[in-house]
């Protein structure tokens, strides 16, 4: 397994896209986070109270969660579209392992970038709103929660290029899912809707980055309904990548 | 031991039959040419012996063993199927490199393939900037990474120039002169005539001849005396056994010295009178005529 991960860190490591994708986590963070507490900062005269400093700083994570699902989708995708698939099966032909250190490498990978970028996005949001007190045990549990949530989407996005195959349509697949449909579900009508609503991928995810809680969830009970997603589409993955011809 | 042994194996896409009750041995020490035309099947099964694609019946062992239960495969096996399959943006030492790891095959060994097949001074280089003759090399160094005793090359010369051809051709020889096992696909028969010591022909899937090349050459077709004349139709009447055509006569019945006598006797001139050799070009086309996927 160790010769798996050597090789697909390798791999991730040496395609521009990764550079890209992963600079664009970033610069969306703490970009969109200084934006929203320098409006925020504007808006409001006297002190910011501390929850909602801490909470504009990372506003950034529902744009970010995009760029970092493009980079888990290319880490196969791309694959897929090369041709380069059928080398890396004949390299490692027990397909589980290299779906599994596809995987491995890639959250490793995610989840620094967006420990990095939940940390600075904050840090620079607070340095804009200066809210006078500040519990350090808060600012720490939404920089974790941030980065939980991003490196999940990341998985997320990894799954669906292995499901789909073919960038542009795995890239459209995680759009939808993450950012088009979950502001939708909110219009379905009766308790029935709000259920389906509070359960559906990102508006139970985003939970866990806000530190609130909806109606059905809480912030780890939403976490681990959107972990139930990306395992849902994880092991769909893995079968069809069994089954499939490469 | 037998390199790589197919038994009845079979592929259907939906209603398609790609591959039908196939089986074959490829044995080491020689270079076995895989020929068969467009569309008959040869891709798949180079993708069934790789693990890539399941058979839909029989199976396809190499070195006694399916692919996919193999330890370290690239250290078993080496195969270029598409030399564009690569991702363009990674440089050819970090293409390679990736591929080295995943089977534990030390770094500097890149170092050496990269020399071998003269990619050294473009190591560093973006491979989606490579030509095809380029791409080729790298997908050769690929194969040659995990210095395997089994070698599979689906169409390597297709597309390349003269040279790369001549490259490819005397390096798969000298593979084979090694001991190792080289099995090759071509849609082109004199590619084959040149490279190969045995071969396997299909068609549509099914195994049309399984044999060396000298034998493929005199079971398949014979040769014939061919005849020109000003005055054709008088030396086709006293010949009698030959096959009329518009500038020549085709004789297969007897041989040049028995026509030159009768002719000379007759008083008749002659233009040519040649023993034409079967070429395996020939051969190929007479065994696989029935078996074109689009008969023009």
């Amino acid at each position: 397994m160790i010769d798996i991960l050597r090789s697909e860190w390798t791999k991730i490591r040496s395609v521009r896209s990764t550079v890209w994708t992963l600079a664009a986590t970033v610069a969306l963070m703490v970009g969109i986070g200084a934006l929203i507490s320098a409006a925020n900062r504007g808006n409001t005269d006297g002190p910011i109270p501390a929850d909602e400093a801490i909470a504009g700083s990372l506003v950034g994570v529902i744009f970010a969660s995009l760029s970092l699902a493009t980079l888990g989708v290319l880490v196969i995708s791309s694959e897929y579209r090369t041709g380069g698939i059928r080398t890396s099966l004949m390299a490692v032909p027990k397909r589980l392992s290299l779906l599994t250190g596809k995987m491995v490498v890639f959250t490793a990978t995610a989840l620094v970038t967006s420990a990095v970028a939940s940390a600075a996005a904050l840090a620079v949001g607070l340095a804009i709103t200066q809210p006078p007190s500040l519990m350090l045990g808060d600012a720490a549990r939404a920089v974790g929660g941030a980065t939980l949530f991003l490196t999940a989407c990341g998985v997320f996005g990894l799954a669906l290029g292995t499901l789909v195959r073919h960038t542009p349509g795995a890239i459209m697949a995680a759009t939808a899912l993450m950012l088009v449909l979950p502001p939708l579900m909110n219009q379905l009508p009766g308790q029935w809707g709000r259920t389906v609503a509070d359960y559906f991928t990102t508006n139970a995810g985003m939970l866990i980055a806000n530190g609130q809680s909806s109606a059905s969830l809480g912030p780890w009970s939403g976490f681990g309904v959107y972990l139930v997603w990306i395992a849902v589409t994880v092991v769909a993955s893995a079968v069809l990548l069994l089954r499939r011809d490469a | 031991m037998t390199a790589i042994r197919a038994t009845n194996l079979s592929k259907r896409y939906g209603g398609t039959v790609a591959v039908a009750d196939l089986s074959f041995d490829v044995e080491p020490g020689q270079v076995t040419g895989f020929l068969g035309p467009n569309g008959a099947g040869k891709s798949t099964t180079m993708r069934m012996i790789l693990g890539l694609d399941r058979p839909s019946g029989g199976s396809v062992l190499v070195d006694g063993r399916p692919y996919g239960e193999l330890r370290h495969p690239l250290r078993k096996v080496g195969a270029l199927l598409d030399a564009k399959a690569v991702h363009g943006g990674r440089s050819a030492r970090n293409h390679l490199l990736a591929i080295a790891q995943s089977n534990g095959i030390p770094a500097g060994r890149v170092s050496e393939v990269l020399e071998l097949v003269g990619l050294r001074e473009v190591a560093k280089r973006r491979v989606g900037g490579f030509s095809l003759g380029m791409a080729q090399r790298l997908g050769i160094a690929a194969t040659l990474l995990g210095d395997p005793e089994i070698l599979l090359f689906d169409e390597p010369v297709n597309g390349l120039d003269p040279d790369g051809i001549l490259w490819i051709r005397t390096l798969m020889r000298k593979l084979a002169a090694e001991g190792r096992t080289v099995f090759v696909s071509s849609h082109l028969m004199s590619e084959m005539a040149q490279t190969a010591d045995h071969l396997i022909v299909i068609g549509k899937g099914r195994l049309i001849a399984d044999t060396s090349v000298q034998e493929f050459i005199g079971r398949s077709s014979q040769g014939y005396v061919r005849v020109r004349s000003p005055r054709l139709a008088e030396v086709a009447e006293l010949v009698k056994v030959g096959e009329l055509h518009p500038d020549h006569l085709r004789v297969t019945a007897m041989s040049t010295l028995e026509i030159g006598t009768l002719t000379a006797r007759a008083g008749l001139p002659l233009e040519e009178l040649t023993f034409v050799q079967p070429s395996l070009e020939a051969a190929y086309m007479e065994l696989t005529k029935d078996s074109l996927e689009f008969s023009s």
